[in-house]
């Protein structure tokens, strides 16, 4: 499934990414005067490129995830449900990504309320087909699309909506989740698994994988398929980032972390497809401690630039995907990729305490994906998350009643909670029905967060009055 | 001398008062409280005999001070009278004595027989309650709200939005009328409201006749040019024969000012004073009873636009919740019982205001007619607070302690099976067992021989307290899978 960082991140990215250009502009303008336009703009023909083992694809390094598409009036469909994408402003960014180098395009029948594949195609439909790969994936979102007809119907719509005779890259979407039952379901009764290779063999595919999130078990033994002979993976799509290398399983137990997964397939020789560069956002806002260790080492460089160099530097990454909903993302995500500096052994290690600042921090681990909604009972899940993790970040938590911030820390916490989530929609109104969990790929137990912050709001709440007194 | 100190006052009082309703902070509230406190009828009720007897002693010698200072819907008139720019606008008329000892009788009855919808339709100092609570709060909400939303751009907190909504419309349709019938007896006839209509102005006029000090023309300097008395709001100056009548004067002072001859007219002290001849009552006025009559067809119609949520589509809808139609209703903790708070309330909805957690609202039951009754819909009595029981004049809802508080029984919740979510949906919920902050609530077996039937709330009424956190959180919507019915008498648990 590919993970892609979100507009509100990319927001956040964004800012990292104008402080550290316009800190650039200021150093050099100071030393020649001259305007520094070169060094916010990736140089063309400068991008790193990958080759694919089975194709000999040349990949850029730089993929255009296609899931927060602009939509006419600003934001995404996630901001703006009912807005219209803005194929204009698709086309151009499509436009100046594949003239910058960038060829890879990720996409999904899922994506943007299922219109994601035909403004995909569209965009790229002005291009001659051989200027770019385009993936997609078999989706399973809803349990409707998982018998074969329906399943066989979704693959020639993706060939359809893209307006191309063959698809690139063709992933099982998002598998894992709870477990090889599930996987059966979905891809082995039914034959689908099967039909897909057989339309590989017609050439419709030109390569086969899949995206990976949750129980192990489940990549586990697709590879050991891979071995057996039974099935060839051509890619494989992971999350991988400086923080999930060694601490997702600690993050979150039901997660694998990412030096294993690229590891099994790294052995194969299979190449990887990296999702989650930026943890939806979260590498690119981080607290101010942190940002200061990293601008440090790198001043000129953003922080999410750490972010995508760590995922870009191991050798079998076949392709960085990046949900780029600004023209702005695009600029400075192909600035970094062209060419790529390999971040090195000592950078590594530096990477690796940073992640272990971050993992202190406690946050919730959510990318803001969305997939957990729409709750059925109103919840807005990911804001609420949003919320929280944004306190801690910025270092604002009301956590000690003594303190002579608590009062100023509770009523921002507060007033803001009731600003970024509606009250219907805030914690103390999840029942903890579970539906979202099997949803998250992040695997986090949502309604166990969900009562956490609850807890906390009610305590700051109650504690309000007692403060008050105290004070 | 007399009139810009009155003046100066006035304004200080009024606006005390006034902010208690509008301020949206509970700071004034706080340095403020003493000033509904000292208003007649809450005084009154609350028992206050030293705010009682000050006040009258405060007639005694100034004559109906009060009526010109201290109550905020004298001042408020005086206000209306304003936007009035005619030079002469008043002129002496006899007083509505049939009329004014009438209500003030039948007033007298309600209070006594308990009937708190009539007693607060004539209270003058509930009446501006309703209407700063009605009219004059929403402004200012909305105010705050622009406020807010320039504070977020601004990444401030400053000011935080807050929901607007109609709590009552038969308590808003009163409080409008209310405010147009007066706006134009004032302008067009000063104090008439509060010389004919009012019980608390036509009881202190019993005592203001014998004030120690009051206004006086100098029958030798008078040259009856009638000037006092077409400045004369209360309609008391009968300059022709040198009278006043001081059952209906206020202690404005205007004549003064307006008097030519500076020394033709004065206040002072009663034994300069010449004896005034006493004059006949007349007839009832029927245009001047349009107050009552309007005021009671007020209840009836009207429709206001349902508020339309906006939704944003990656979000499932939320259904309003119904309210609650309880067969008790439920009283604020603090209320003691629901007779206590049928005798003490003055319906100025002081505590409506005051409730942060949009609990409190006018009830709509004729008998108990604008007085603070409790739904849970949009928010639940939280257990951090009593600010109603802070705030009332009139020992309605008395001081309480939240501890105390924590352990008042107000009512009990009662689970609807019908609409439970782990009945309904066959999901797990428990929202009102998670929340309940006494821990009255636990989850059961729904069948007890079946291990997978579903886990649904048993409430332990003897340890409710009636809060109504369940039936606020409950998912169930419109209707909600468990409500609080409310107690006639509270109790400690």
């Amino acid at each position: 499934m590919s993970k892609i960082i979100n507009r509100r991140d990319f927001f956040k990215l964004l800012g990292g990414g104008v402080v550290a250009a316009s800190a650039g502009l200021v150093a050099c303008s100071g030393k020649d005067g001259q305007t520094t336009a070169s060094q916010q703009e990736g140089e063309k023909g400068k991008m790193t490129f990958r080759t694919s083992p089975n194709t000999g694809d040349r990949v850029s390094l730089l993929g255009y995830g296609m899931m927060r598409l602009p939509v006419v009036g600003g934001g995404t469909e996630r901001d703006h449900p009912d807005a219209a994408i803005d194929q204009e402003m698709v086309n151009k960014q499509v436009d100046y990504a594949i003239e910058h180098g960038v060829n890879y395009f990720d996409t999904s029948p899922a994506y943007c309320q299922g219109r994601s594949e035909e403004a995909t195609g569209i965009a790229l439909h002005r291009h001659p087909r051989d200027k770019y790969f385009v993936a997609t994936k078999m989706s399973n979102f809803s349990p409707a699309t998982w018998p074969r007809k329906e399943s066989m119907e979704m693959f020639e719509n993706s060939l359809k909506y893209l307006q191309v005779d063959y698809i690139d890259y063709l992933l099982l979407h998002a598998i894992g989740g709870s477990g090889m039952d599930e996987f059966n379901t979905r891809f082995m009764d039914n034959g689908i698994l099967d039909w897909l290779v057989e339309q590989k063999e017609k050439g419709r595919i030109r390569n086969l994988g899949f995206s990976y999130h949750g129980a192990v078990s489940v990549f586990d033994q697709l590879l050991q398929w891979h071995d057996e002979g039974r099935y060839h993976w051509d890619f494989v799509q992971i999350e991988l980032n400086y923080l999930d290398w060694n601490l997702a399983n600690e993050i979150n137990s039901s997660n694998t972390d990412a030096v294993y997964l690229y590891g099994e397939l790294e052995k194969r020789g299979i190449p990887s497809v990296i999702m989650e560069p930026l943890l939806g956002g979260r590498l690119a806002n981080v607290p101010d401690p942190i940002v200061a260790k990293l601008k440090a080492r790198r001043p000129e460089d953003s922080v999410a630039a750490w972010a995508f160099r760590f995922a870009g530097t191991p050798e079998k990454v076949l392709t960085v995907l990046s949900g780029m909903t600004y023209m702005e993302h695009l600029v400075e995500n192909i600035r970094t990729y062209s060419p790529l500096t390999p971040i090195t052994p000592e950078e590594h290690e530096f990477l690796m305490d940073i992640a272990e600042d971050i993992f202190n921090l406690k946050t919730i681990p959510c990318n803001e994906c969305n997939y957990c909604m729409p709750c059925p009972y109103g919840i807005n899940i990911p804001a609420i998350f949003s919320h929280y993790n944004k306190c801690i970040k910025e270092d604002n938590m009301p956590t000690h009643r003594r303190s002579a911030e608590y009062n100023k820390q509770r009523r921002a916490f507060l007033v803001g909670y009731d600003r970024s989530v509606p009250r219907l929609r805030q914690a103390d109104h999840c029942i903890g029905c579970g539906q979202c969990s099997p949803h998250c790929p992040q695997s986090i137990d949502i309604p166990q967060e969900l009562h956490k912050v609850d807890v906390f709001v009610e305590n700051l709440k109650r504690n309000g009055k007692i403060a008050d007194v105290e004070a | 001398m007399l009139r810009k100190t009155r003046i100066i006052l006035a304004i200080v009082s009024f606006v005390m008062v006034t902010l208690l309703f509008l301020d949206l902070t509970d700071t004034t509230r706080h340095l403020f409280g003493w000033m509904a406190k000292i208003q007649f009828l809450p005084a009154l009720l609350a028992m206050n005999l030293l705010v009682v007897v000050g006040l009258l002693l405060l007639t005694l010698v100034f004559g109906r001070m009060y009526c010109s200072v201290i109550c905020p819907l004298g001042v408020m008139q005086d206000v209306m009278a304003r936007f009035n720019f005619k030079k002469n606008k008043y002129s002496y008329s006899k007083a509505k004595n049939v009329l004014r000892y009438v209500v003030l009788f039948f007033f007298i009855i309600a209070l006594l027989a308990g009937l708190g919808s009539l007693v607060a339709l004539l209270a003058p100092y509930s009446s501006f309650g309703r209407i700063a609570n009605n009219l004059f709060r929403p402004l200012v909400e909305l105010a705050n709200n622009a406020l807010a939303s320039w504070a977020e751009q601004r990444g401030s907190y400053a000011f935080s939005s807050i929901d607007i909504w109609l709590r009552s419309l038969p308590t808003f349709i009163i409080s409008a009328v209310t405010f147009v019938v007066l706006f134009v007896l004032a302008y067009r006839n000063g104090r008439t409201y509060c010389n004919t209509i009012c019980p608390v102005g036509t009881f202190l006029s019993l005592f203001a006749r014998f004030s120690w000090l009051r206004i006086k023309i100098d029958e030798n300097e008078c040259i009856k040019c009638g000037k006092c008395a077409r400045s004369c709001k209360a309609a008391c100056i009968d300059f022709k024969n040198y009278t006043v009548d001081y059952s209906r004067c206020v202690v404005c002072g205007n004549c003064i000012d307006k008097c030519d001859k500076k020394h033709a007219i004065s206040y002072a002290p009663v034994r300069l004073v010449a004896k005034a001849k006493k004059t006949a009552s007349e007839p009832v006025d029927q245009g001047r009873r349009s107050f009552l009559v309007a005021s009671a067809l007020a209840t009836t119609a009207a429709v206001l636009a349902q508020e339309k949520k906006k939704v944003d589509g990656g979000l499932a809808k939320i259904e309003d919740k119904a309210i609650v139609e309880r067969s008790t209703p439920i009283t604020p903790p603090g209320s003691i019982s629901a007779s206590n708070m049928a005798k003490h309330c003055t319906a100025c909805q002081l505590c409506v205001s005051a409730c942060p957690n949009d609990v409190l609202r006018p009830s709509a039951n004729l008998l108990t007619l604008m007085q603070p009754t409790m739904s849970y819909e949009r928010g639940y009595c939280r257990p951090e607070c009593n600010e109603c029981s802070s705030v009332c004049p009139a020992g309605a809802i008395r001081p309480i302690s939240l501890a105390v508080k924590s352990s008042t029984q107000i009512g009990h919740a009662v689970w609807v099976k019908k609409n439970c979510i782990p009945v309904v949906d066959g999901v797990e919920c428990g929202n009102c067992e998670r929340h309940c902050p006494v821990g009255a609530i636990t989850m059961v077996q729904l069948d007890e021989n079946d291990e997978l039937s579903p886990m649904v709330p048993a409430v332990n009424e003897s340890r409710c307290i009636g809060c109504g956190a369940c039936e606020n959180l409950c998912p169930a919507r419109p209707f909600t899978a468990i409500y609080v019915e409310g107690h006639e008498v509270h109790k400690e648990v």
